[in-house]
């Protein structure tokens, strides 16, 4: 007999006691946001190959903490997301992420549309608990449509990823180590008005923090009234689980 | 000199490495030691050349400690920043260098001569402190070496023209078992391959029960057997060995000592595997510390060559070609994990790679490839002599063979000791003229390992036990282990990737936490959050540079915390600022470091 689609049983795991059901290959959380499910993440961009950096995916999984970003689904599964304990970790996670850079929500075009700002509301974060680092990082304002603003930088990688793999233009890189690891632009001058990026490139759009800004749109969406608002980034009609969704209001 | 011939010496560099963006590592090595430092122009041409973004190239320099991208002074001296170099009063002489030479740390002098600061453990921690001159390594400094060294800088003679009893490295070996011992012909180790045939030589690995000496403990025949059952890919299908030369765990010098006494076991053990893989091509990764040995490890390579032991039709067996290259690390720990080490050796930044898959299967240029600890791969050319049964025999039921370790700190005779797996530290401590009664602890294994107290030193050496990748560092009565600790803090922060949020924020949350509580600023409150980073760190890190980094806080509050309590200010909350400290820019800026120039109640507090 051959199967029809109806009859073949797709394979589950479960998430927090909830069966998931997914297409051999896909990741934890490629299945899970797929069914409408939330697990946190900044680095993961359902078109972008998995990174596994940020670490706000974090799961367990059979009792065993791993990033649900790069850890391939398999049937039978079961993963804990949203219990105390991981979720006490992203806590810190985040807290760690906000005193590494400089972050300054109430100045911040980004605010309202920013994924680590939206992860803080929805993770509890009251402080950044940690002593902040303070890092120099002069911003370029080279570019005559976009702002880079590197202080809030998380290290995610998806412009880095964006402008070599759809953009095909190798805009962006990495450099340094360590904590001092920091994005880098590929120019001899080191600045974006010497390379070929554009406003309209895919690394312009995927940002999930407020890096990577146009120009003269500001504040055109007033605070309050923004993506993360309005609703909380597990929303499955704020997230959808699609990164992009953070650069809607500029 | 002129940008022409700046030009002409990159060119001969790429045309050498044939542009291949896959020996990036090399040409910036190359490069630098021609050019003194790696300006963007110099970059800027290797980029064009190895057809790359200059931005990635860029990326790679900035990665590893050893190439720099800002002016560097023509003398570069680099001091060993080992705990073990720092019992040996590395700091103070390092001051009184720096103070000869009128130079702060870390700065290049005003007339580009010269700049001196601090580098990870350099693997001379038998023969400390030691330091890096232009990347040639002294050991025993003193303050008549610093003097002399200074003098040889003032004078601006060449480093190739210093006196060469200052680079003279001693192998120290004290103690030989199988390894050390090895009396066999290079060659033997192959005859034997040739004459059993790759599958029966591979089943005699598995028989040994060899495990993987870098820590780890892996074992070595089903790393072996899959990486022969995994197919090559693509248009270029290969296998590769790599041995992982990349010593870099803090106390661990073992390698060194290998490579200089028997490195024809070592390449022998490259071309046995070789043979069962069918890999035609080697790698030893060898950390940049170790620069000094390249000459050597050249002509046991020539030489080998000549003997027909690597090359086409090795030992006129038709069809097994093989050859080994060497390729120099830049002083980055991190590439001591294997993955990170072959996205290196490809010319990249080396940050573990997500796994599965394993390099077994999708290694070096995503072939499937082995990566082996030098040790390892000594001991599997033993077994290929010897049998597996006879290397079993030896050791323990769960850790046959040998275990070389790098014993250093406070005791009379420093250095490398072989002992069959099993032995207990007592036995080591009473063998290195470390009395029990006056020694403290031992820090087994490195920053990343374990640290025990004097009522543990009945444990054994083993993976049962004491898994260990070599270091043994002795810790007198009179240490002071939270110094011990805070070191490694700074090391671990010092060689993250800064990959993984966890690890890149973690590591430095934690070293300014050691550094608070150094300070006095410590309360109770430090103590919980170093266990808070200490739980997401093990949850949450990429890779094993993440899971252990506070280890050593771990242990040491676990088993010495009066050395942090008696440093707490409080049991309570302190903050970290410093009112006080917070002036000393000021200070230094109009020179004046009296009474007058501090607050008075810090000073009160601080007398």
């Amino acid at each position: 007999m051959s199967a029809t689609p109806d009859t073949v049983t797709t394979p589950t795991f479960q998430l927090d006691g909830e069966e998931i059901p997914f297409q051999p290959g896909q990741t934890i959380i490629q299945a899970a946001l797929a069914a409408g499910k939330y697990i946190p993440h900044l680095c993961f961009h359902p078109e972008f190959k998995p990174h596994g950096s940020c670490k706000l995916c974090l799961v367990k999984i059979s009792g065993r903490p791993a990033a649900s970003c790069t850890t391939v689904a398999q049937a039978g599964l079961s993963v804990e997301s949203e219990i105390p304990e991981v979720q006490d970790k992203r806590r810190t996670l985040v807290q760690m992420l906000l005193v590494e850079g400089n972050h300054f929500c109430p100045s911040c075009e980004k605010s309202g549309n920013c994924m680590l700002q939206a992860l803080g509301y929805e993770l509890g974060v009251m402080s950044p608990h940690f002593p902040q680092i303070f890092p120099v990082r002069p911003v370029d304002a080279s570019h005559k449509e976009i702002l880079l603003d590197f202080n809030r930088c998380i290290l995610c990688e998806l412009c880095v990823r964006a402008s070599n793999e759809v953009d095909q233009k190798n805009v962006f890189a990495l450099a340094g180590r360590g904590i001092s690891k920091h994005l880098i632009v590929n120019s001899e001058s080191g600045r974006l008005a010497d390379t070929n990026f554009s406003a309209t490139d895919k690394a312009a759009q995927v940002c999930p923090v407020g890096v990577i800004l146009p120009k003269r749109v500001g504040f055109a969406i007033p605070i309050g009234k923004r993506k993360f608002d309005l609703k909380p980034i597990s929303d499955p009609g704020a997230s959808a689980g699609c990164a992009e969704h953070a650069e809607g209001g500029a | 000199m002129t940008i022409q011939n700046k030009a002409e010496i990159i060119d001969a560099i790429l045309a050498r490495h044939r542009d291949k963006p896959t020996r990036l590592m090399q040409i910036l090595r190359e490069t630098q030691e021609e050019l003194g430092w790696l300006s963007k122009k110099t970059l800027s041409m290797i980029a064009r050349g190895t057809r790359q973004p200059l931005a990635r190239v860029e990326g790679v320099a900035s990665f590893y400690s050893f190439f720099h991208t800002e002016p560097l002074g023509r003398y570069c001296v680099l001091w060993s920043d080992n705990i073990t170099d720092r019992m040996l009063g590395s700091v103070e002489l390092m001051r009184e260098m720096c103070k000869k030479l009128w130079l702060e740390p870390g700065r290049v002098s005003e007339d580009g001569l010269v700049s001196v600061s601090s580098t990870s453990c350099t693997g001379m921690c038998d023969q400390g402190p030691a330091i890096l001159v232009n990347y040639r390594a002294i050991p025993h400094m003193s303050s008549e070496r610093v003097g002399q060294t200074v003098d040889l800088i003032r004078s601006e003679t060449p480093v190739s023209k210093w006196p060469a009893e200052l680079f003279s490295i001693s192998d120290n070996i004290r103690r030989r078992d199988i390894l050390l011992g090895n009396i066999s012909r290079p060659g033997d180790a192959l005859r034997a391959a040739i004459a059993r045939g790759a599958q029966p030589t591979l089943d005699e690995i598995k028989l040994s029960n060899l495990r993987g000496r870098g820590g780890a403990g892996f074992s070595t025949g089903l790393k072996w057997e899959t990486c022969r059952n995994a197919e090559g890919s693509g248009a270029d299908p290969e296998h590769y060995v790599i041995c992982n030369a990349d010593e870099g765990e803090p106390g661990t010098f073992k390698d060194r000592v290998l490579l200089t006494a028997q490195a024809d076991l070592v390449f022998e053990g490259m071309t046995v595997a070789a043979y069962i893989l069918g890999a035609r091509l080697g790698m030893l990764y060898l950390r940049g510390e170790y620069r000094y040995l390249l000459d050597h490890l050249e002509s046991v390579l020539a030489r080998r060559r000549k003997d027909k032991q690597l090359g086409h039709g090795i030992l006129d067996h038709a069809g097994f070609d093989f050859d080994i290259e060497i390729h120099f690390g830049a002083g980055a720990y991190i590439c001591g994990e294997e993955s990170a080490l072959i996205e290196s050796l490809e010319g990249k930044r080396g940050v573990p790679r997500n796994r599965p898959p394993f390099p077994v299967t999708q290694g070096y240029l995503g072939q499937p490839t082995i990566v082996n600890n030098v040790e390892t791969l000594a001991s599997a050319a033993l077994i290929t002599m010897k049998g597996g049964e006879w290397f079993r025999e030896i050791g323990t039921e769960k850790s046959a063979g040998s275990k070389i370790l790098s014993v250093s700190g406070d005791c009379t005779r420093p250095g490398i000791y072989e002992y069959p797996f099993g032995v207990r530290v007592a036995e080591v401590l009473a063998d290195c003229g470390a009395a029990a009664e006056n020694t403290q602890a031992v820090q087994i294994s490195g920053p990343s390992g374990v640290c025990i107290a004097s009522d543990e030193f009945k444990r054994k050496i083993g993976f049962e036990d004491l898994a260990t990748a070599g270091a043994f560092m002795v810790f007198n009565n009179k240490r002071d282990m939270f110094l011990v600790a805070r070191n490694f803090s700074h090391f671990f922060a010092h060689e993250s990737c800064g990959f993984c949020t966890p690890c890149r924020v973690g590591t430095t949350l934690l070293k300014n936490c050691m550094d608070k509580i150094e300070a006095g600023h410590g309360s109770e409150y430090d103590i919980n959050e170093i266990f808070k980073i200490n739980h997401l760190l093990q949850a949450a890190s990429h890779c094993g540079l993440g899971h252990t980094a506070c280890n050593p806080m771990f242990d040491t509050l676990q088993k010495f915390r009066p050395a942090y309590q008696r440093r707490l200010n409080s049991l309570a909350f302190e903050p970290a600022f410093d009112l006080d400290k917070a002036l000393s820019q000021a200070r230094q800026m109009t020179g004046r470091d009296d009474a007058d120039a501090h607050l008075k109640n810090t000073m009160e507090v601080k007398a």
